[in-house]
């Protein structure tokens, strides 16, 4: 009898755990549904009928949005991001052996000043960052913008790829230490092939972040040809105000990367993602 | 015994050698790094704090300060960024419902858990754009609204001040919570598989077991996660406020934040001077939510030692 009881209540509260559940999932994708459908659809039927398959699919939209700069704004993301990226998980990886490997004084300290940096607002970094780059001469460059990324990449960079190169047993490098190899060598032929998986998860996370960047791109990208597409596609909005599904067709435009990206590497999003907090101080 | 101390003492001799020998290699490594951090971040914090004393090259003291903390619209910025805090509680409160109801769920957990996470990793621009089409005086939700016969709860969602910021942290918490969901359910499926075992014999049910083994065994995500959205209300919303509110934080001022008065100041009044006193006290703000997440954390993990 307490069985039976047992079992209904679990029933009950299947329906409740999927309903739950379902009507979460369904309000977190509709408006990428409303986007992407709406991308397909004339004005008229964007505003009539948002929710609606569209009737007669067209690729205007697409044609409208891949105009003027759009074509340089994804390259010019495309350029930032692989340039930020790369160049973050080559210092980011020589600074991270540096602190698992050598124990030197005030490690430590020096660790945990990096690692609180990474939540200084970047809006803090504006004003003195913009002033540098006007005197350099360097506002509307992409070397400007993939220094800064860089800048704001390392610290939780160098955190995570730290706490992984300490956790390599010991044994394993003392071996090659014996064999008279080098640092430099041990950390080339056997940490970094190794290393993978958390470079990988690193540069996912790394690539999420500078793709969708629009505060310091907006200030220090400001000819248009100069632009990334976060910054560009902002700008849809106010222009295409009467063609909406113009700035949708942008937008998805701006989300597929990402979108392919999730769907194949979705579990190096994830294991990235829990990083700071599982192994937390 | 003697031999045993002379050997700790060669040991100890070659330990300071390879550490006098390691710091000078670390630096090697570290180096190149660091260089690139003390520019963005060293020379950038520097610089903020000493042009927060100065007018035009002349050292002003605390007059720049003055003129911040007096002007209404900073202080309306400070309440927005204040009362966006509030949906801190939400999200961690959202996140630990779904984590759980998740991780109770074997059938369709992927697909849920895919779905769910999808909104944070969608970019922020975009998110706003569709959000802004879809809370329109004729948009999305309110047209649903209207076909299930809820037509009184319609309303102008951005466009009414009242409300604007509450509809504006609708959309962060949409964004959000999906990260509060996988931190929780990577902890509690990493959870001992003893953690459950008393509350199944005990034939606990589901709030109960959750809400007296789960809560407390996870805790320390949960205060991680707390601390990063805090931080987030406080210094991370400007991409909301600058696409959903084309760069204005209207109507009138009611979506007006510290990011926004701060970018405002610098590149659209020419007023660095004041701009660098508001990221003076933004930056403080970050340290005192860091502080007190330090402190939080070692008091729970005192109090699980504790128990």
């Amino acid at each position: 009898m307490t069985k039976s009881r047992g079992v209904k209540r679990s029933k009950v509260e299947a329906f409740f755990r999927y309903s739950l559940l379902s009507f979460v999932a369904f309000t977190a994708l509709v408006p990428a549904y409303i986007m992407f459908t709406g991308s397909f659809k004339s004005q008229g039927e964007f505003l009539n009928s948002p929710f609606g398959i569209p009737d007669s699919p067209s690729f205007a939209g697409y044609q409208s949005a891949w105009t003027d700069n759009f074509p340089n704004w994804l390259t010019n993301s495309f350029l930032i991001v692989t340039g930020a990226v790369v160049m973050t998980e080559i210092l980011a990886a020589l600074a991270a052996w540096g602190f698992a490997r050598f124990p030197f004084n005030g490690r430590e300290t020096l660790l945990g000043a990096m690692v609180s940096l990474m939540v200084v607002p970047p809006v803090v970094l504006l004003i003195p960052l913009f002033q540098f780059g006007v005197q350099l001469t360097l506002i509307s460059t992409l070397r400007l913008v993939i220094l800064i990324y860089v800048g704001l990449m390392l610290p939780f960079s160098i955190y995570m790829l730290t706490n992984f190169f300490k956790s390599i047993p010991e044994s394993i490098l003392e071996s090659a230490s014996i064999d008279g190899a080098s640092s430099f060598r041990t950390f080339r032929s056997i940490v970094l092939p190794l290393s993978g998986a958390p470079l990988a998860t690193l540069a996912v996370v790394n690539l999420l972040w500078a793709w969708n960047e629009l505060l310091l791109a907006l200030v220090f990208l400001q000819s248009n040809e100069k632009k990334t597409l976060m910054v560009g596609i902002t700008g849809f909005q106010s222009r295409y105000s009467l063609d909406i599904p113009t700035v949708m067709a942008g937008m998805s435009i701006a989300t597929l990367p990402l979108v392919i990206a999730y769907l194949f590497g979705q579990r190096f999003f994830i294991a990235g993602l829990t990083a700071g907090s599982t192994k937390g101080e | 015994m003697k031999l045993a101390s002379r050997k700790t003492a060669t040991a100890d001799v070659t330990r300071r050698q390879r550490s006098a020998h390691s710091s000078k290699e670390a630096l090697y490594w570290i180096g190149p790094a660091a260089l690139v951090i003390l520019l963005i971040f060293g020379y950038s914090v520097v610089s903020v704090l000493i042009s927060s004393f100065r007018y035009d090259g002349d050292w002003v003291g605390l007059e720049n300060f003055e003129i911040v903390i007096t002007d209404p619209i900073f202080l309306t910025a400070l309440k927005h960024n204040g009362l966006l805090l509030l949906a801190v509680p939400v999200l961690i409160i959202l996140a630990f419902i779904l984590a759980v109801t998740l991780f109770e769920t074997r059938r369709g957990m992927r697909f849920y858990r895919s779905a769910i996470f999808l909104p944070y990793i969608l970019p922020i621009p975009v998110v706003a754009v569709v959000f802004g089409q879809i809370y329109q005086l004729n948009g999305a939700l309110n047209i649903f609204l209207r076909s299930i016969g809820l037509e009184p709860l319609a309303q102008d969602w951005l466009g009414d001040p009242s409300i604007a910021l509450g509809t504006m942290s609708s959309v962060i918490i949409w964004k959000e919570v999906g990260f509060g969901v996988i931190l929780m359910l990577a902890h509690i499926i990493s959870l001992p598989n003893e953690t459950y075992e008393a509350a199944r014999i005990d034939g606990a049910g589901f709030w109960r077991t959750h809400l007296s083994i789960t809560r407390p065994a996870i805790l320390n995500t949960i205060v991680f996660y707390g601390v990063i959205e805090a931080i987030t209300m406080v210094s991370w919303v400007f991409n909301y406020v600058y696409v959903m509110s084309n760069g204005l934080g209207g109507p009138g001022n009611a979506t007006m934040v510290s990011e926004l008065y701060i970018y405002r100041a610098a590149f659209q009044n020419k007023a660095p001077e004041l701009a660098a006193v508001a990221a003076v006290f933004l930056f403080v703000a970050t340290l005192i939510l860091m502080v007190a997440f330090f402190r939080i954390q070692r008091r729970s993990i005192a109090g699980t030692f504790n128990k």
